[in-house]
């Protein structure tokens, strides 16, 4: 790995990038609103069918089995399947295909943290007095907080990586580096791009990672 | 037009598309299509078990750096393959050997983390108790620790394959051949009918791939392991984000 890090900094034209500040500021906001939309939008969807898989465990099973035949289909070949739908180069489309995959990633983590909550805690609440909804909102959810942001963690590290595969479809980010890169054959774009897309993965994980500190101050005393 | 409409004209030429036997034979048929597809994925999916796997299971076996084999995955999430395979372009030019390595790179995270968690899973009492029946570290590794690993062995390598033959759907971006490049020649040629066909094959092939793995998974998991190699694949999906091509 080393010697390729050297041999890609070599590569490097930073006149190219100080040139191109605008672009690759573009290219950010680009990547970081797709990511953020469908991060967002993937917790509205999975909040609601975690909980309901919770009351219903039956469609929990089903809902992994979907899950997981959709996370096989890779998103270069998912993007174009929705396009008879919804059309193949269309911020919809890639929108849609992203939360798909940040559904299941969440589902299963605020399920799995939800049923974390040791049984003690919910009959302590119940007998307490606490109703149906408060005692998900007050005692379960932020005792589930930590396995909910560990799945948000997860899930947008993956979406950081997948919007670079949406350029393919014209929606630019990142992945226009790497389409540009081939296309002009140069590498700094290239490197620019993948730079950038570890840092925004890095620093969001670590931004994500805070907030959760700061949400659960109680699971610090353990960790 | 209305959208029905739309759709259905769609799916007419999608048929056409499949129908036409020009689409089954030369160097753009889809007969050498999936066999350039699956070749790229096979080599690269080998070499990165024949790399990751004693990597694995020697760190997890000695304990020693197991903190890299689990944080290899989570950096490896981070890491954008698409442009690892650019960037392996710009330094080997065209041909098989950018996207060998790129794809080698992006199978090794999830067979080198399961492969070490698996052997760090291995009950401590039992591996103690084949200490004092008297085998060697070497017996140890083979008869208990990769037997018990085995669930989640198989499944970082289910994984790791899946993904390769996801991702290298994108070898058609750096004008190599396989499956992408309906996908990449649609759209560059505004052939909607090609690439959906392309995706449709592409999706194919992976949940054949996916499928084929799970039953090898169930033949080559000791009997009594069975019910948690399902879990462990799912868990070795997620957690690795598959789906990252």
């Amino acid at each position: 790995m080393t010697p390729l890090v050297i041999l890609a900094t070599a590569l490097v034209r930073w006149d190219w990038i100080a040139r191109n500040g605008d672009e690759i500021w573009l290219r950010t906001q680009q990547h970081l609103v797709l990511t953020a939309l469908s991060v967002l939008l993937g917790l509205v969807v999975a909040f609601p069918l975690a909980l309901a898989a919770i009351r219903y465990p039956r469609l929990y099973g089903p809902l992994l089995g979907v899950g997981g035949v959709l996370f096989t289909i890779p998103s270069v070949a998912l993007f174009p399947l929705l396009g008879p739908f919804t059309g193949i180069l269309t911020r919809t489309t890639a929108l849609i295909v992203l939360t798909i995959y940040t559904v299941l990633i969440l589902l299963r983590n605020t399920v799995e943290g939800l049923r974390s909550v040791p049984a003690d805690i919910r009959e302590a609440a119940e007998a307490m007095g606490y109703r149906r909804t408060a005692q998900l909102f007050k005692v379960e959810l932020p005792l589930a907080l930590p396995v909910i942001i560990a799945g948000l963690r997860i899930a947008t590290v993956t979406t950081i990586g997948l919007v670079t595969i949406t350029a393919v479809i014209g929606q630019g980010g990142y992945g226009q580096f790497f389409i540009d890169g081939f296309l002009r054959n140069f590498a700094t774009v290239t490197i620019v791009g993948i730079v950038l897309s570890v840092a925004l993965a890095v620093g969001a994980d670590l931004l994500l990672l805070l907030v959760q500190r700061a949400l659960t101050p109680w699971t610090r005393r353990t960790a | 037009m209305d959208t029905e409409d739309r759709v259905i004209e769609f799916l007419g030429q999608l048929a056409a598309w499949f129908t036409d036997p020009m689409h089954w034979q030369g160097s753009d048929g889809i007969p050498t299509r999936v066999f350039e597809h699956v070749w790229y994925s096979l080599f690269a999916a080998l070499a990165a078990v024949a790399i990751g796997l004693p990597i694995g299971l020697l760190v997890g076996h000695t304990n020693k750096g197991g903190e890299i084999a689990v944080n290899i995955s989570n950096f490896g999430r981070a890491i954008p393959s698409f442009g690892i395979l650019v960037l392996a372009f710009a330094l080997a030019g065209f041909g098989y050997i950018p996207i060998f390595v790129a794809m080698t790179a992006l199978g090794l995270p999830p067979i080198v983390t399961n492969s070490y968690v698996g052997v760090r899973s291995v009950d401590p009492e039992v591996r103690e108790s084949a200490e004092g029946m008297g085998m060697t570290g070497w017996q140890v590794l083979t008869r208990v620790e990769i037997p018990v690993a085995m669930p989640l062995v198989m499944a970082g390598i289910r994984t790791s394959v899946v993904q390769v033959v996801a991702t290298t759907t994108l070898a058609a971006s750096i004008a190599a051949g396989g499956l992408g490049r309906y996908i990449f020649d649609g759209f560059t040629q505004l052939n909607d009918a090609e690439v959906v066909a392309g995706a449709m094959l592409v999706a194919a092939l992976a949940l054949l791939t996916e499928f084929g793995l799970s039953r090898l998974q169930l033949a080559v998991v000791p009997r009594g392991l069975r019910h948690h190699a399902a879990s462990a694949a799912l868990d070795a999906k997620i957690g690795t984000g598959m789906g990252a091509g």
